[in-house]
């Protein structure tokens, strides 16, 4: 191609090699530039001076934590706050009805495949969800939107 | 165009070699140019008046790509109300005007994700009429998690799903460039998740093309690990990264993190997009990921949209990350 498409992009785009298998971070937040560049040419990654590498951040690649925590709670409400399930681990007995109730400020779910429960968005003034326990078995969910979210409800005959 | 179920229809122009930068259908001579690249076979396809190349023996040969502009947005959560923005749409509609304002005309927005807060059917609509108003040959979208809080994504697929297949993944090609929309944010355990479906058409979907082709995939939820505790991460991504590992060069862009990052993984490069709505905190910066309040005035510098060039000289993409003005 004889002229360059883009006159503007070697003005506008500086361009930054990212060294393989390290790690760019760009905090939009803190930068006080209207304009924040992290270009890879992808044909070379390993080409050129990682100009804005930093550190890996403390907990990065860390495995997820599935199992909830604590002794099973006798108890037929679970609050969720702070993105987390309050008791995260109760225990009913069969034929109890267990309520939930979203307090924080963001929507979340009560989802679980083994118990057949699917609330809806709790949220606002709509943000409690019952489910009825008929049958002794330990049943895991999470919350659909945050789904590191989990708690168990461990019914007994 | 092939009628594959693959070609999202309406998507931006098919792959073609045949196809002469400014869009002019390839003559002989170019053709010939074309067909001496690596003394590979052509075949040439005439599907509904367009003319198509595809090299049929092709694994050392590049694909004749051209220069273009595309431009990722994501993370609108359209219906948010609380402290972090007390104005989702003002904020969404002022990144709009910013890609409009490009010097380059992207040739499509892609909006990675998170549409909606709530999933509702007026949010959906309310999105779809704003993305309209860009100035761009195309919109596509990838859903978020937000955008399927109380169904399976029934409702997001009824705005925008045509053309995908499953829970809204598709792919096309554009100028040179294999592009693959995927959906990680349906039936969540902890993680973000593809699914088998979804890993078996992703397979098929690259297994035609030659290892020069560059790829690029679009995903709401990141597909490296970036702080699994919340989430941040993809739990099969890697059978989906194995079947791209014999390709040059692979960008994945997603949204979800509400935060610009950038991770290079052998021949696999990563970049986390900033959000339309408001901040999350960085990976394992207090006890969740809740919306960020930052101080009065600072908002706009937590927000962005994503300029794309390919760039056909260096096979790669540039991408540029502008803040909100």
């Amino acid at each position: 191609m004889s002229r360059s498409l883009y006159p503007l992009w070697s003005r506008r785009v500086a361009v930054v090699a990212v060294a393989a298998a390290g790690l760019t971070a760009v905090a939009l937040a803190g930068c006080g530039s209207t304009k924040t560049p992290s270009a890879a040419a992808a044909s070379s990654p390993a080409a050129g001076t990682p100009a804005t590498t930093m550190a890996p951040m403390p907990g990065m690649d860390t495995p997820a934590t599935t199992a909830p925590a604590g002794p099973a709670v006798a108890t037929t409400k679970v609050d969720i706050n702070n993105f987390a399930f309050s008791p995260a681990v109760i225990t009913v007995k069969a034929g109890t009805t267990v309520t939930w109730t979203n307090t924080d400020e963001e929507p979340h779910t009560v989802v679980s495949a083994s118990a057949s429960m699917r609330s809806a968005t709790l949220a606002g003034t709509s943000n409690t969800y019952s489910h009825a326990f008929m049958t002794p078995g330990t049943y895991a969910y999470n919350c659909s939107i945050h789904p590191f979210m989990h708690g168990t409800v461990v019914v007994t005959a | 165009m092939s009628p594959t179920a693959s070609q999202r229809p309406g998507s931006p122009e098919p792959a073609s070699p045949a196809t002469a930068p400014g869009g002019a259908t390839i003559d002989r001579r170019s053709f010939l140019r074309h067909s001496a690249w690596a003394g590979a076979a052509v075949a040439v396809v005439v599907s509904g008046g367009v003319v198509t190349t595809k090299l049929v023996s092709s694994s050392h040969t590049a694909p004749a790509t051209q220069d273009f502009a595309f431009v990722q947005i994501s993370d609108s959560h359209i219906g948010f109300t609380g402290p972090a923005n007390a104005n989702v749409t003002s904020t969404f509609s002022e990144a709009i005007d910013q890609v409009n304002a490009l010097p380059d005309r992207p040739d499509f927005v892609i909006h990675t994700g998170d549409l909606t807060h709530f999933s509702s059917v007026a949010q959906f609509d309310q999105v779809k009429q704003m993305l309209g108003s860009l100035k761009t040959g195309q919109v596509l979208t990838v859903p978020g998690e937000h955008d399927s809080t109380d169904d399976t994504g029934q409702k997001y697929r009824q705005v925008f799903g045509a053309g995908s297949q499953g829970d809204g993944w598709y792919s096309f090609d554009h100028k040179g460039v294999h592009f693959v929309s995927l959906v990680n944010t349906i039936n969540l355990q902890s993680l973000g998740h593809l699914g088998g479906d979804q890993l078996s058409f992703l397979k098929a979907d690259v297994a035609k093309l030659s290892d020069s082709t560059p790829i690029v995939v679009f995903s709401h939820i990141p597909l490296f690990a970036m702080y699994e505790p919340w989430g941040w991460g993809t739990d099969d991504a890697v059978q989906a990264l194995s079947m791209l590992r014999r390709f040059g060069s692979v960008t994945c862009l997603n949204g979800h993190v509400h935060q610009v990052m950038s991770k290079t993984e052998g021949n696999v490069t990563f970049h986390t997009a900033a959000p339309t709505a408001y901040p999350l905190p960085r990976p394992g910066v207090g006890p969740a990921p809740k919306p960020v309040v930052l101080p009065a005035g600072r908002l706009h510098s937590a927000l962005g949209v994503r300029d794309v060039h390919y760039l056909r000289r260096s096979r790669g993409l540039a991408v540029t990350d502008e803040v909100l003005a």
